[in-house]
């Protein structure tokens, strides 16, 4: 094996076909990049799941005065159907991790903190919001079992569980996801068919030096070692391309523009791009491999 | 050397078998022509040694290798024990002289210290001393004809096989191309050549065979072209 005889040769493929390893290095680039996208997408769902569910409760809100649901039909709490919740709560444990009853004036400071910069707060009074109990279960997905117990008890006007609203927003975030990976597996597709189609060329542009080679006796590994290099190295830029994107992407969209904007939440960290990269680098390049083995296996036959 | 042993090739498109039950046999150190009209199997009995196609029946030995029985990855080291040279020359147009016949070395891996030595030695012995820096087209047709047997015999192969060497050369270029295969056979290379030359082989005076139709319609040692002449 001589090794500066198989880098000159694969030097060569790659400036005798110019166009068609930029267009292979560009494919590579914009699917893996896509690919690494919805990998970063995962990841920042998860993190956010992490975040999270950490921190949602389960609110049970009493009936006040003129709430019209039909277990308020005997008008506000009573002070006695408070305390039963509230034993009933206890006796949930350790499913139910942590109790905090919130009256109607803590309500209320709570929501004029939320909205302190809206002209809502003048038009809302005390006795419009309701007291509640907030709830964190030690296992968020048990929420049927607490809202199975107290839905629709005389006392209560509503449980609520904000993991459900939270859920919608990840269902939207995953399906984003799934949308980018599919555009990422149709382009990975067209990367393989185009790979496949310059590997021909190359074969059908090189079939002087190739039927050379078979007549001296060079070994199939030998003629094809350059093309697979070829194959490789371009799917190997376009993949640093689509590394680099990523990075972008990370710096001015996470970091720049979604991280100062959504404060209350987590974003990804340089964790997730540090290991999505090497799946994007390995990806490309046993992608562009398996696709020129097989089609040189069929153009340069011994 | 060679070993034909009840050869039959049909191709997958055709039904008329290209050789039908050939047997025969080539020794070392022999010099062979192969005669015959266009399509008389030829070029298929020479694709058959090289092992370009296997026979549909029969056994080819080559070499001392039954070739049905040699596995693919084994191929390469049985073509570099044959040199092979063609009517239409195969060089590499953007590569020198010097630069063709090492590429031969080269892609097996032959390290170039060797390489520096023997391809000067070997362009001596075709003739081709002083050109080496010379490009394919700046060459006569003789002189790249004789590029293509430097490049065959660099390895000091075994056995030559020469399809029409002398196919697209002038009668005088010619018989310099025929002295440098004899010399080449007296160095012991069997040389196994096809030919449509009467004259060459009228010269030449070496073992005859003659196909007509797939089949060996004769086969004679020191012999000529054709009875008819």
């Amino acid at each position: 094996m001589r090794a500066s005889f198989v880098a000159s040769e694969v030097g060569n493929g790659l400036r005798r076909n110019l166009t068609m390893t930029l267009a292979v290095i560009i494919t590579v680039a914009v699917s893996l990049a896509l690919f690494g996208a919805s990998l970063l997408v995962r990841a920042q769902v998860t993190t956010m799941k992490d975040f999270w569910y950490d921190k949602v409760e389960v609110s049970i809100f009493l009936c006040s005065k003129g709430s019209d649901t039909p277990s308020c039909a005997g008008g506000a709490v009573t002070a006695a159907q408070r305390d039963q919740i509230k034993s009933d709560l206890e006796s949930l444990r350790p499913l139910v991790e942590e109790i905090y009853y919130e009256s109607k004036t803590e309500a209320y400071e709570r929501f004029k903190e939320q909205f302190k910069n809206s002209p809502i707060v003048g038009n809302v009074t005390e006795n419009a919001l309701p007291e509640s109990f907030r709830i964190k279960l030690a296992d968020p997905t048990q929420y049927d079992v607490v809202a199975s117990a107290f839905q629709g008890r005389p006392g209560i006007e509503q449980v609520n569980d904000q993991r459900q609203v939270l859920d919608k927003f990840f269902q939207l975030l995953g399906g984003l996801q799934l949308i980018a990976l599919l555009i990422a597996i149709v382009m990975l597709v067209v990367t393989v068919l185009l790979i496949v189609n310059t590997m021909r060329v190359a074969a059908f542009s090189r079939r002087r030096e190739t039927s050379i080679m078979r007549l001296v006796g060079a070994s199939n590994f030998y003629i094809q070692l350059p093309f697979l290099l070829e194959a490789a190295l371009a799917a190997a830029v376009g993949a640093l391309l689509a590394i680099g994107g990523l990075i972008l992407m990370k710096t001015v969209i996470v970091d720049g523009v979604l991280a100062p904007s959504f404060q209350f939440t987590a974003f990804v960290g340089w964790d997730a791009v540090l290991a999505i990269a090497p799946v994007m680098l390995i990806t490309g390049i046993l992608l562009a491999g398996l696709a020129a083995f097989f089609t040189l296996r069929k153009y340069l036959r011994v | 050397m060679i070993l034909f042993d009840h050869v039959t090739k049909v191709y997958p498109t055709q039904q008329r078998p290209a050789l039908d039950d050939v047997s025969l046999e080539i020794e070392k150190g022999e010099f062979v022509f192969l005669v015959g009209p266009s399509g008389s199997g030829k070029s298929t009995f020479l694709r058959l040694v090289l092992r370009e196609e296997r026979p549909t029946k029969g056994q080819v030995w080559v070499l001392g290798k039954e070739l049905n029985r040699l596995s693919n990855w084994k191929i390469p080291m049985l073509r570099r024990e044959i040199g092979t040279v063609f009517q239409d020359f195969r060089l590499l147009p953007n590569k020198t002289v010097a630069e063709n016949v090492a590429f031969a070395l080269e892609v097996i891996g032959k390290p170039s210290s060797h390489i520096k030595k023997v391809v000067p030695e070997v362009l001596e012995v075709v003739g081709l001393e002083g050109k080496e820096g010379r490009r394919p087209d700046e060459l006569s047709g003789g002189e790249q004809q004789r590029v293509a047997i430097a490049r065959a015999f660099v390895n000091r192969p075994m056995l030559l096989i020469a399809d029409e060497p002398t196919g697209n050369l002038d009668p005088g270029t010619s018989v310099g191309i025929m002295k440098l295969l004899d010399r080449i056979n007296r160095l012991g290379t069997t040389v196994v050549m096809s030919t449509h030359d009467s004259q060459i082989v009228d010269q030449m005076r070496r073992r005859v065979i003659e196909l007509e139709g797939g089949h060996v319609v004769r086969d004679q040692s020191r012999g000529v072209y054709g009875y008819a002449r």
